[in-house]
């Protein structure tokens, strides 16, 4: 099915193809769809585009294009025209212990479900990387198992250190900046949500598939000092490598916790168009 | 190597060029100058392209110091006062500095953020392909302290021919601000929508790199003030709950969850920005059209700046004379 935006304006320099005004992963795919289509079409004057829930911002340079000319080649876009590849999916090692998980006694408390259950819940959400936002790496999550929604927070809670795993409102996040928050702090991972100066600069692209997978403390411990990098679950590309490697967190029902040192790219997450994928036949 | 020595800062002066761009989906603010059409003006004084990094001086001001060598700096800013070896000059203006010799720049009874452009632009590493700095995030590095150094780019050595005065082709006026509908104004009500614009609204002391918050009414958003976060533009107009209208600028996050009623009109965003905590701001509402046409003519005056004639004091003469040392030892 093929969404068509709403085109609204934000400023002279910005538009905004909304695809909906709620979270819904219909409407998401909607979005990135289309974001994939309008890159691949190196639209004259068009500076950048921002993917979130349910809405492309399109940032343009008035100047070079104006706003009826970029509207008529925005309707001219085939979001079918960029096949989709498939979602990368991750196995994100997450510490669940008390240490790094302070509000996870709260929120089965709250929610008046045991800790076994929670964690059960948590482990077994397929979490989906919808958006980027509010700080550099800062990474909003879908997909969270119902039975973990839960009310932000009336009064935010003290600072908590970047790599938190936070949910809140139905949805989850890693954060990526250490922060005061109106949400509750369910977990931690040692990978670095963030890096300026890494290729890529964020583990995840927006549409990832994300599944937790539980590191103990010292586990969690080794693979910050290390420099933990995400291991995808399928999809790996040529050149990298299949099943163990060198320091290897853990086995744990034949998958592993890599730890990859080598900053490989990973499937495209710089700016700009993808130039590798195929129009569909 | 020819470099700017801070001398004194306030708080909140960075160093800022046109921004980044490619990193908003990443989370990665725009950052870049609060006035955008100072910092090219003071750029283009300079010879510089638009976009080179500047000083972006805060309201605390600052006094700089040439070093090894000399240094064109261009100075913009509504109310901008710019002491310098010639006396006190009016911004915008430039003049060369020999080694030694120091400038400062105060906005002491108008405006917010003055820019100091130096020939050659300054040189520092750039993150994500930019030289801007957050403030927030610490990307790009920290706001300037007294006692940094800047290197500054190499340029064509600088004909000395004193102090040279420009027009500021930017007009600041109490004319009302213009904004084009927000992305989310049709959550607004005709009667909010007519509210916001007969409004008087005023600049509270809540102003930083990240945004301008106004006082002096309560927007109501007929529609709720909770959306599904979308993108921010510079200079969005978001109403959060309490209904105290904030314009979002150059540090602003890439995405928000508040509704937007409107954007400013870029040409005007300059007149917003240099507005102290206290004055009056009205907005007036435009087009997309009138609002680009108005931004391309803002932006083609602003590519060639206008000398005008400055007016300097004999002894301001004689002092400048006793700084030819300077450039003899530099040269040495």
């Amino acid at each position: 099915m093929t969404l068509v935006p709403t085109l609204r304006d934000a400023g002279e320099c910005a538009l905004v193809a909304e695809f909906g005004d709620r979270i819904d992963p219909e409407v998401a795919d909607g979005v990135l769809a289309f974001d994939r289509a309008v890159r691949a079409a190196e639209l004259p004057g068009l500076r950048e585009t921002v993917p979130t829930y349910r809405s492309l911002m399109l940032h343009y340079d008035p100047g070079v294009v104006s706003r009826a000319e970029l509207a008529e080649a925005l309707g001219a876009i085939d979001p079918e025209a960029v096949a989709a590849t498939p979602p990368k999916r991750w196995r994100v090692p997450v510490c669940l212990d008390r240490e790094h998980a302070e509000d996870l006694g709260l929120v089965c408390e709250a929610l008046g479900i045991g800790l076994d259950e929670a964690v059960a819940a948590l482990l077994g959400s397929e979490l989906r990387l919808t958006m980027y936002g509010f700080a550099p790496g800062f990474a909003y999550l879908g997909g969270l198992d119902r039975r973990l929604a839960i009310p932000r927070r009336a009064t935010p809670r003290p600072r908590m250190p970047a790599g938190s795993l936070l949910i809140a409102g139905g949805q989850a996040s890693l954060a990526s900046v250490a922060m005061p928050t109106g949400w509750y702090v369910v977990g931690r991972t040692p990978v670095a949500m963030f890096d300026p100066d890494g290729r890529p600069m964020v583990p995840f692209e927006v549409g990832d598939r994300l599944q937790l997978e539980p590191v103990d403390a010292a586990a969690f411990e080794r693979l910050a000092k290390e420099g933990a990098r995400p291991e995808p679950e399928d999809d790996m590309g040529p050149g990298s490598r299949p099943g163990s490697s060198p320091g290897c967190g853990r086995d744990e029902d034949q998958k592993q916790i890599s730890l990859i040192p080598d900053r490989r790219a990973v499937g495209g997450a710089e700016p700009g168009p993808t130039p590798d994928r195929k129009p569909r036949a | 190597m020819t470099a700017l020595r801070i001398r004194s800062c306030g708080p909140a002066t960075t160093v800022q060029d046109a921004g980044r761009t490619g990193y908003l989906r990443f989370g990665v603010s725009e950052s870049g100058p609060m006035d955008w059409a100072r910092h090219a003006l003071a750029n283009r004084m300079a010879g510089n392209d638009p976009g080179t990094a500047a000083v972006e001086v805060g309201p605390g001001g600052v006094e700089v110091e040439a070093a090894g060598g000399p240094v064109l700096v261009a100075v913009a800013g509504p109310g901008a006062e710019v002491a310098s070896p010639d006396g006190p000059l009016p911004a915008p203006c430039t003049i060369v500095l020999t080694p030694g010799a120091r400038l400062a720049v105060r906005q002491r009874s108008a405006g917010m953020w003055a820019y100091l452009a130096v020939a050659g632009g300054v040189v520092r590493p750039a993150v994500l392909g930019s030289r801007a700095t957050n403030a927030v995030t610490g990307l790009g590095g920290a706001p300037l302290r007294t006692g940094d150094e800047l290197a500054v780019g190499h340029a064509p050595a600088p004909a000395d021919e004193g102090a040279v005065g420009y027009l500021d082709p930017v007009a600041d006026s109490d004319a009302p601000v213009s904004v084009i509908p927000g992305p989310q104004a049709h959550l607004f009500s005709a009667a909010e929508l007519e509210a916001f614009v007969a409004t008087p609204w005023r600049v509270s002391e809540r102003v930083d790199r990240m945004g301008v918050r106004l006082d002096g009414g309560s927007q109501g958003c007929a529609g709720g003030h909770d959306i599904v976060s979308d993108g921010i533009a510079l200079g969005s107009v978001q109403i959060p709950g309490d209904g105290l209208p904030t314009v979002l600028t150059a540090d602003r996050q890439p995405t928000g969850g508040y509704p937007k009623i409107a954007t400013v009109a870029r040409a005007d965003l300059p007149a917003l920005v240099q507005r102290r905590p206290g004055q009056r701001i009205r907005f007036a509402w435009t087009t997309v059209e009138a609002a680009a046409a108005r931004l391309l003519a803002c932006r083609r005056a602003l590519a060639r700046p206008v000398r005008a004639v400055v007016e300097r004091p004999d002894t301001a003469r004689l002092l400048a004379a006793n700084l030819v040392d300077g450039v003899v030892d530099a040269l040495a």
